[in-house]
């Protein structure tokens, strides 16, 4: 009897899982099924619709993971070998207080403190590097670009990569650390010969699972960035390339009919793309059991 | 051997490492340089403020440069390497500082105004403008994160007691993978499979409170399985086999000695699942939706929750901006507020209710 409900809870969550899919195919199906006509005026309909999106998506999480990652593994460091060790748990307590930050206080923070803070700065990396096509004028007045979302983005994504990293740093065989100091490394060379190259696996699955959850962040997005449908690598300028889940909490309150499917069409593919992100971080993790302690 | 030549080891020659007062000096005169430098572009007119942030970002470069220099003529490129990695380590750690400080100082000196007894006391129903408060939308937070952990803890302790008690094989492994794999899902993602779930059987236009409760179980469900299986792993084995010696059922086992034993882990894992789930607002802003009154029923229109709250008080702001953007600063500090109590009680549960041999 017990064991029966302890076998079905776990059954449940592959069901609902399942459910979770099926709905969303369910309903998306309209959309992919509909006259092009009917989904956008200019008749691309909904793969022409999609693609500016699903470009959105990973550009910005890719910035995000690109600001993120040097500074995640830096922290990771700075905690597990660099740090006292009696301030060391204390310092990471810190760090995890930011991933206790709603994401929705993040996107009001991003827009009414970061974004005109920034500002003057890219006027400046306009001004003086805007021959770089990343950087490339006209200039936003808001500071609402793909920049600052990203640096909003890196920060939320913060903890999550740090956090992982840290347990696979402090993982490092004590005796291999000791073995390069013996040898006259300083802390550095250590770090480069034993603590690095032992935590690789864990880093590349850290990152994919903090490259997971920019992509599916949804209000900061929605808050900080001024959005269009678009491809554009410019960073600083006005017009934005939007990403599929900001699209989706912007415009569903008021989506109707086809509108609705179409919107969760999107959201089917951004089912699919974390989907496949997470599982090749899973596997990476998996690979090595002896990073279980990581996740 | 004197004491003398104790204290002063033979090295090699024209390596003199760089003493504490070196570096301190080093440190104290990037300081002053680049506040220096900063405070004279405010007195030309070149920024318009003082700029605290750029100063000390630029004394922490000059510092590093400074010390990298000297660092390499007195002792060698390997260690100035090594001194140069440290520095640029501990300023990625103060770098990230940055945001979470300003983030908290902002919402705590935004939040304090409307932090009164009119916020907790009233709703939204007939304000424009001035006053109001989000008593409706801390109820509707309140009613929905609770249903949702209704729904997510039965489902998550025994699955977990499931795949460390009983589950063997292809099932177990599958769950276990699809497990992690939910934990990634898109929180906006959970939100539009409610609607889609609800939308079947209800119509397109369906809001209700308990659809978010559903939507926040898919995202809250993966973390309780996975706390709480890692504090079952942790249950000494001779435990369970004491048990079963004494010829007690399998399932008797589980609930009079492995429960009571991981409680403390398994409540402490609980709390921070709610934590991580009651400042979500995607998946609410489609299927709960937002309502400037009061709705105590989970089962029947739209109702308001603090993170919806933030979201539409910034959205839309009316004729009176700065009464909207208190309210949202607000509602932001009670759910940070609400966010860290809940981390805060984990913490002291997981350290007081542990057995004493695993604290």
């Amino acid at each position: 009897m017990f064991s029966t409900s302890a076998l079905v809870a776990g059954v449940a969550i592959l069901v609902v899982l399942a459910a979770v899919a099926i709905f969303l195919v369910a309903e998306s199906l309209p959309a992919f099924l509909a006259n092009p006509a009917d989904i956008s005026s200019d008749g691309s309909g909904f793969w022409g619709l999609v693609g500016p999106l699903v470009f959105g998506t990973i550009w910005a999480a890719a910035l995000a993971l690109l600001i993120s990652l040097p500074l995640s593994i830096g922290i990771a460091l700075f905690i597990s070998h660099i740090a006292p060790r009696k301030l060391a748990q204390g310092l990471g307590y810190i760090i995890d207080l930011l991933a206790a930050v709603p994401s929705v206080v993040f996107g009001l923070w991003g827009i009414t403190v970061l974004a005109p803070a920034v500002q003057p700065f890219f006027v400046w990396l306009v001004d003086n590097l805007g021959w770089i096509p990343f950087f490339a004028g006209p200039v936003s007045g808001t500071g609402r670009t793909v920049l600052t979302v990203a640096i909003v983005l890196a920060v939320m994504i913060l903890p999550i990569i740090t956090a992982i990293a840290r347990e696979v740093f402090l993982q490092t065989p004590r005796l291999h650390e000791e073995a390069a100091l013996a040898l006259g490394a300083t802390r550095w060379e250590m770090i480069q010969m034993a603590v690095l190259p032992f935590g690789r696996p864990g880093l590349i699955s850290a990152t994919m699972l903090g490259l997971g959850r920019a992509l599916g962040e949804t209000m900061a997005v929605a808050m900080v960035l001024s959005p269009s449908v678009i491809i554009s690598f410019a960073l600083l300028q006005s017009q934005n390339p939007t990403t599929i889940a900001a699209n989706i909490a912007l415009n569903f309150p008021e989506a109707s009919g086809i509108g609705v499917n179409v919107l969760i069409g999107t959201g089917l593919l951004l089912f699919i793309i974390t989907l496949i992100v997470n599982s090749i971080a899973r596997v990476a993790i998996n690979r090595r059991k002896a990073f279980s302690g990581a996740n | 051997m004197t004491t003398m030549t104790m204290n002063r080891p033979v090295v090699a020659s024209g390596y003199r490492p760089l003493t504490k007062r070196v570096q301190l000096t080093t440190l104290g005169l990037s300081v002053v340089v680049a506040f220096g430098i900063f405070f004279i572009l405010d007195l030309g007119g070149a920024t318009h403020n003082f700029n605290i942030i750029g100063a000390v970002v630029v004394a922490a470069v000059l510092d590093i440069i400074l010390i990298y220099v000297l660092s390499r003529i007195s002792e060698g490129r390997r260690k100035a390497t090594d001194r140069l990695m440290t520095g640029l380590v501990t300023t990625a750690f103060l770098v990230t500082l940055l945001p979470l400080i300003s983030l908290i100082f902002t919402t705590v000196v935004n939040g304090l105004p409307r932090f009164d007894i009119d916020f907790f006391g009233s709703s939204m129903r007939n304000v424009v403008g001035a006053g109001g408060g989000g008593l409706h939308a801390l109820i509707g937070t309140l009613e929905i994160t609770g249903a949702a952990t209704l729904i997510s803890v039965p489902v998550g302790l025994l699955s977990a007691i499931y795949l460390v008690e009983y589950g063997r094989g292809r099932l177990a492994q599958a769950i276990t993978f699809f497990v992690d794999v939910m934990t990634g899902i898109p929180s906006i993602v959970a939100g539009l499979f409610a609607f889609a779930l609800f939308a079947i059987f209800f119509g397109p236009g369906i809001r209700f409170g308990i659809g978010g409760a559903v939507a926040l179980s898919v995202l809250m469900i993966p973390v309780v399985v996975r706390s709480t299986e890692e504090m079952l792993k942790l249950v000494p084995n001779e435990l369970r086999e004491a048990a079963f010696a004494l010829g007690v059922p399998k399932w008797l086992t589980i609930v009079k000695v492995v429960l009571p034993t991981a409680i403390a882990g398994i409540v402490t894992g609980v709390m921070l699942s709610i934590s991580r789930i009651i400042g979500e607002t995607a998946p609410l802003l489609i299927i709960v939706g937002m309502s400037t009154s009061m709705n105590y029923d989970l089962f029947s229109d739209r109702m308001a929750t603090l993170p919806v709250f933030v979201y539409t008080e910034y959205a839309n702001q009316g004729m009176d901006t700065q009464a909207y953007l208190d309210r949202a600063w607000t509602s932001a500090l009670v759910l940070i507020l609400i966010v860290m109590a809940l981390n805060l009680v984990a913490r002291l549960i997981s350290h007081f209710l542990s057995p004493k041999g695993l604290r």
